[in-house]
């Protein structure tokens, strides 16, 4: 039962470059609970995947686990990483991320997280809108710039962007207009094709960077293919 | 050359390696880690009759690379991009010497990049002129990433690297291949973030600076980037093998790369021996586009010809004989600011 919370809660951890709770991608090699105690195993596809997004997700699973009310200690263990000992070391003192890496920290994640949760809103907006293009061929290119959230269908591509705007602090309203830069501000009209091309260069790059790290871990841990959710078929439509 | 349905084409492998993993050659636990993470790239994404052993993989040698590029991969002419890995291997990760002397042998067959890491300052840019003149070079390999010390990589606007690359504009070394990876310092940065390749390419006109896998895991920005620089390539590696695993993704690959850059500047490799160019000639020559995806005109003959080898022989000054030319035409930025 308690396992079974702290692998709900464990969902909430992201792999923020992939867009993807880490659950799903696989990279949970084990969850154990011990009375109030509670061991995490990640393993990543490569032994060389980016650290800092190595770090930075497991250092969430231990804020998520750690925010359990019956939890007591929460160790989390990355497993058969280039830089293990460094990172299991920081994790087991609560050392944060500049204690951690020292000199090769400069600020904190904060602004790391941010290029991804944007290049995610991105990739979402495009899902909606490519969506919506298919879906209606006299819809031109150009004519998505008056396209708002209430022209959207109750959809999870929508239920997705909408999660993404929340994340960035971007409108939400029905009247919003859904292609946006980074910061909620409509594109002029002439830039919508373009603006469009560029979102899916992004969720292209995502969705792709998301299968090969998935099969990549398979070809590393041949179990881990059980542990894998299908991604949506639905988000990467093309 | 390789020829299919009445056509001919002058194939270019623009990435080539001869490397040495061998445990007596592996400096620590990184050496491993590091041939275990290509040989799972490998094993991943080949079909399965192109599978090689573990053991093979670890070091090949030059009679093999010879007969897998030139004798059974349609290859007219391969380019060695060498990883130095000096942190992880005792004698380097790609053997200088050896690929150099192949090169020697076969001048008309394989042309010799080498490295240079822009943090040993002025004594590696000493070491730079000698080797380009023993080298005879034309084009140098980059890993940003590569491991130094305490460092855990560079960026291609540091100003050591910038009196590098100057130095490759008199030396006459026009081609700077550039690899991304993981672990790059600061680390609170992308660690596969291009921007300092557009800081550069804007900054050195008369250099070409090809981004291999063309900026994967970050093609957009790469897209973004080559848009606007006239003088940014992309190189296939690693994109390649896609074309079995995952051709749908292929697809979207290339109709980006056609949409941002354009036809000229595109180049084929196997990345070997990551992965092996008879297949992936083959299968690119067969490739085409899915009807469904109308957001991409279809692949023609002739931008295969120039993707398979004339836009890296138009590079590196490649003769090819006038009956696998096609006509070129002027590249040309798209201005998107």
């Amino acid at each position: 039962m308690r396992e079974h919370d702290a692998y709900t809660a464990h969902h909430a951890v992201y792999d923020p470059e992939l867009d993807e709770p880490v659950t799903d991608l696989g990279f949970v090699r084990s969850l154990t609970v011990e009375g109030t105690e509670v061991t995490v195993h990640l393993r990543l596809p490569t032994s060389f995947c980016s650290p800092n997004f190595a770090y930075l997700m497991a250092s969430d699973a231990k804020d998520v686990l750690t925010a359990l009310d019956w939890v007591e200690r929460v160790h989390v263990v990355l497993d058969d990483h280039h830089d293990s000992d460094l990172i299991n070391r920081g994790l087991a003192a609560d050392a944060g991320y500049r204690g951690t890496f020292g000199d090769e920290a400069e600020q904190d994640l904060d602004e790391l997280r941010l290029i991804f949760r944007r290049k995610a809103h991105t990739a979402a907006m495009e899902r909606a809108l490519t969506r919506l293009l298919r879906e209606d061929r006299e819809l031109t290119e150009e004519a998505l710039h008056d396209i708002t959230l209430a022209d959207l269908p109750d959809h999870r591509t929508t239920h997705a962007l909408l999660r993404r705007r929340a994340a960035l602090g971007l409108d939400t309203a029905p009247s919003a207009p859904v292609l946006v830069d980074d910061h909620g501000t409509p594109y002029p009209r002439e830039e919508v094709p373009l603006r469009l091309r560029f979102a899916r260069s992004v969720r292209i790059s995502i969705d792709g960077n998301a299968h090969f790290c998935r099969g990549l871990l398979r070809t590393r841990y041949p179990e881990s293919a059980t542990d894998q959710t299908p991604r949506d078929q639905e988000v990467h439509a093309s | 050359m390789y020829t299919k349905d009445g056509e001919n084409y002058y194939i270019v492998d623009a990435h080539v390696a001869l490397w040495d993993a061998r445990p007596e050659n592996q400096a620590n636990i990184h050496g491993k880690q590091f041939i275990d993470c290509f040989y799972d790239y490998h094993r991943n994404l080949s079909p399965e009759s192109e599978l090689w052993s573990y053991e093979e993989y670890l070091y090949y040698g030059g009679a093999r690379l010879m007969k897998d590029l030139f004798q059974d991969g349609y290859v007219d002419h391969a380019i060695f991009q060498p990883a130095h890995l000096g942190a992880f291997y005792k004698n380097g990760f790609g053997q200088t010497e050896e690929a150099f002397a192949l090169t020697q042998r076969h001048p008309d067959k394989l042309t010799y990049n080498h490295c240079f890491d822009p943090r040993l300052e002025q004594a590696g840019l000493d070491q730079l002129r000698r080797d380009a003149e023993r080298f005879g070079l034309k084009g140098v390999k980059l890993y940003t990433a590569e491991w130094r010390d305490d460092s855990r990589g560079y960026k291609l606007d540091d100003p050591w690297c910038r009196r590098y690359l100057e130095a490759c504009l008199e030396l006459g070394i026009r081609n700077i291949h550039v690899h991304k990876g993981p672990t790059i310092r600061p680390l609170d940065r992308d660690a596969f973030d291009v921007a300092d390749i557009d800081k550069v390419a804007t900054d050195y006109t008369d250099l070409n600076f090809v981004v291999e896998h063309c900026g994967l895991p970050r093609l957009e920005d790469f897209c973004w980037i080559a848009t606007q620089e006239p003088n940014v390539h992309a190189g296939l590696a690693v994109a390649m093998p896609f074309i079995h695993t995952r051709p749908r993704y292929f697809a979207q690959i290339i109709g980006e790369l056609l949409y941002w850059l354009d036809e000229d500047r595109i180049q084929f490799s196997s990345d070997y021996a990551l992965w092996t160019p008879k297949w992936l000639v083959e299968r690119f020559v067969d490739f085409q586009i899915p009807e469904d995806m109308t957001e991409y005109a279809p692949l023609t003959t002739d931008q295969k010809r120039k993707i398979l080898g004339l836009n890296a022989a138009a590079m590196y000054d490649l003769p090819v004989p006038e009956e696998l030319q096609v006509r070129r035409i002027e590249t040309q930025a798209v201005s998107v600011a």
